[in-house]
């Protein structure tokens, strides 16, 4: 007798059966109420059926690829680790690249999984929920692969030990930790639009150039091998949060302002956060990939302009912060380090005077900026370090109410006058250090009134205290250890200590 | 609506003048010189003589900066809110109309910063 054997169900087939037989129209309750976070922002769907996941993913094919990518990932984290991989980067200053991604990332990470857990929960099209839960377990995975990475590094180097403390209480990390805040306190739409879309897909390589290339320029293949691991889930987000746009602009005209005005908004604090990765890129890497300046032009002015293009038949623009951008690339990674070297008492990681050959490579690839405005400043730094009066700047600096920076940029067309724009609001003044923070601002101030800006609140005493001996003990900092400058620091001697051990009889 | 918001929404200002034991803050640039990399935030008692504050609070921030020792605080021209304003020293902060949170920025005129370039 001949066996019947049923056909094997198709990738097609069982991602239909996953992500549309898995719903239904709920009648005990209206629909309203089991899902009543994805209409109050006023985006309007008609047809959740319409959503395509271009990667048609289903849970039994996601467990297998994400498993075989574990196994290679934590084979290369062993061999490093055990073959001492961390005295084969370049230069130790590299590793302070690696404190900063390291203290921030994981725990941005893990905001991103939360956001897309819930995001998961609260779509009614049933596979806008599944490709965001995916999402979200990859997200909790490069939580989980970054602390492993760092681990090791976290053994022999200072400054990464208190991470989870700092994103909520170090001054620099509200920067980052204020972006995601702010996402996630939106509603999911807007969630896609500031992560899915302006983080993942615009600004994604931006991130990805200092940090992956960097590492692997440097030496450093346990970052370098995460970052390739992580690299087909962000194919994969990049793909979400592109299509998460053209659903809601092909649903229905209305969407259209409510999503301009979105992407307006995290194009500008997208950018804003980035301007630590281009002091890291320009001054950080000992061995540079390309400048800031060169990696805005490629992938924001180009590959960014080629994707806004692709926009503009839904009626998309590109932002107007887009110019103000394309002014600071000359400026920014510059300001960022000159402020870290200047407050850098208070900081987890060291910084230093670039060298002559690299304050050349900068003059060579800033030639529109860096000799005018910057190389005189490191010039007379490096000065004052010889005549033993190196500059530190005990005063405190004035944040942004929005991104939360302090407020060294300049203006627009005056790259020598700080740049400042202020509101009153309730009778209260809030300051800001662009008109695009400003206009954040001024679309729902009710939430930045809330911000928790590191310096007022030093001011108020929650900080551990009033004083910077306690700030350093709330906030985990072990002064003339993880702060101030590399050159005689514990890290640069070590790690000439067993690198010497390592290569010589000694 | 001020802010998007399933109902109505009103936020809790973290930074009022209450919140700061009896003082207030003020922010202050000075003006061509990029070596302090932005405006400082100070705490200030409202009954401060405005000089004292710019004598003991503010001057002693700005030691290191090659110009410092050249400053004539009496020539100092200043901007409230980014619009030109003349403080009176001998005047305490609150009765030159200084508010919580007030933006100042002071130029020295003839100090441009290091080698004239605003650093």
């Amino acid at each position: 007798m001949d066996m019947k054997v049923d056909k094997k169900l198709s990738l097609k087939d069982r991602y239909r059966h996953q992500t549309r037989g898995l719903g239904w129209e709920t009648t005990y309750q209206p629909m309203d109420k089991v899902f009543p976070y994805d209409k109050y922002e006023g985006i309007k769907i008609h047809d959740w059926d319409q959503w395509e996941d271009p990667f048609r993913l289903t849970m039994d094919a996601y467990w297998k690829y994400q498993a075989e990518k574990e196994r290679k990932l934590y084979a290369v984290l062993d061999a490093f680790n055990q073959s001492h991989g961390h005295l084969n980067v370049t230069d130790a200053r590299y590793i302070n690249a690696i404190k900063i991604f390291f203290s921030a990332f994981p725990m941005l990470e893990y905001t991103a999984h939360r956001g897309f857990s819930m995001a998961g929960r609260q779509f009614r099209g049933v596979g806008t929920r599944v490709a965001c839960q995916l999402q979200s377990l990859d997200e909790i995975r490069h939580a989980q692969t970054q602390i492993h990475t760092a681990s090791n590094y976290n053994k022999y180097y200072n400054g990464m030990h208190a991470f989870t403390h700092q994103l909520e209480r170090m001054w620099y990390m509200s920067v980052p930790k204020s972006f995601f805040d702010d996402a996630i306190t939106g509603g999911p739409f807007e969630w896609m639009v500031a992560i899915g879309f302006s983080f993942e897909y615009v600004l994604t390589n931006l991130v990805f150039v200092p940090f992956m290339s960097g590492a692997a320029y440097n030496g450093d293949l346990g970052t370098m091998t995460f970052g390739f691991s992580a690299q087909s889930d962000e194919a994969r987000h990049m793909t979400l949060g592109l299509e998460c746009i053209k659903f809601m602009l092909e649903q229905d005209p209305d969407n259209l302002p409510i999503v301009q005005a979105w992407i307006d908004k995290w194009t500008w604090r997208g950018t804003r956060v980035l301007a630590l990765v281009a002091a890291m890129m320009d001054y950080m890497l000992p061995k540079r990939v390309m400048s800031w300046k060169e990696a805005w032009e490629i992938y924001f002015e180009q590959n960014g302009g080629a994707l806004f293009k692709d926009l503009e038949r839904y009626g998309i623009k590109v932002p107007d912060c887009v110019a103000q951008a394309t002014v600071e690339k000359e400026h920014i990674s510059h300001q960022l380090w000159a402020a870290m070297y200047q407050w850098n008492f208070g900081t987890a990681f060291h910084t230093w005077i670039p060298s002559p050959e690299e304050l050349d490579w900068l003059s060579a690839k800033y030639p529109n900026s860096f000799d005018k405005y910057y190389r005189p400043r490191w010039e007379l730094w490096a000065q004052m370090e010889k005549e033993g009066k190196r500059h530190l700047n005990t005063g405190l600096a004035q944040l942004c109410q929005v991104c939360q920076y302090p407020m060294i940029f300049t203006e627009p067309d005056d790259p020598g006058k700080l740049c400042h724009r202020e509101v009153d609001y309730k009778q209260e003044k809030y300051h800001f250090c662009s008109d695009h923070c400003q206009h954040i601002f001024e679309r729902e101030p009710e939430k930045y009134v809330q911000a928790w800006l590191p310096m007022p609140q030093f001011y108020q005493g929650n900080c551990g205290g009033g004083g910077v001996e306690e700030f350093f003990k709330w906030v985990h900092l072990v002064p003339g250890q993880d702060n101030m400058d590399f050159e005689g620091s514990q890290d640069q001697q070590n790690f000439a200590r067993w690198k010497g051990m390592a290569t010589s009889n000694q | 609506m001020s802010v998007t918001a399933i109902k109505e929404y009103v936020g809790v200002p973290l930074d009022v003048v209450a919140n700061f034991h009896g003082n207030q803050l003020l922010y202050v640039a000075w003006d061509r010189h990029l070596m302090y990399a932005a405006p400082g935030i100070f705490g200030a008692a409202p009954g401060m003589k405005f000089g004292d504050f710019v004598a003991q609070t503010l001057a002693p921030i700005y030691q290191g900066h090659p110009d410092a020792a050249q400053i004539d605080w009496s020539k100092t021209e200043w901007e409230k809110g980014d619009k030109p304003w003349t403080p009176d020293f001998a005047r305490t902060v609150a009765e030159n109309g200084l508010v919580h949170k007030e933006f100042l920025r002071f130029r020295t005129p003839g100090l441009n910063g290091y080698m004239g370039a605003g650093i």
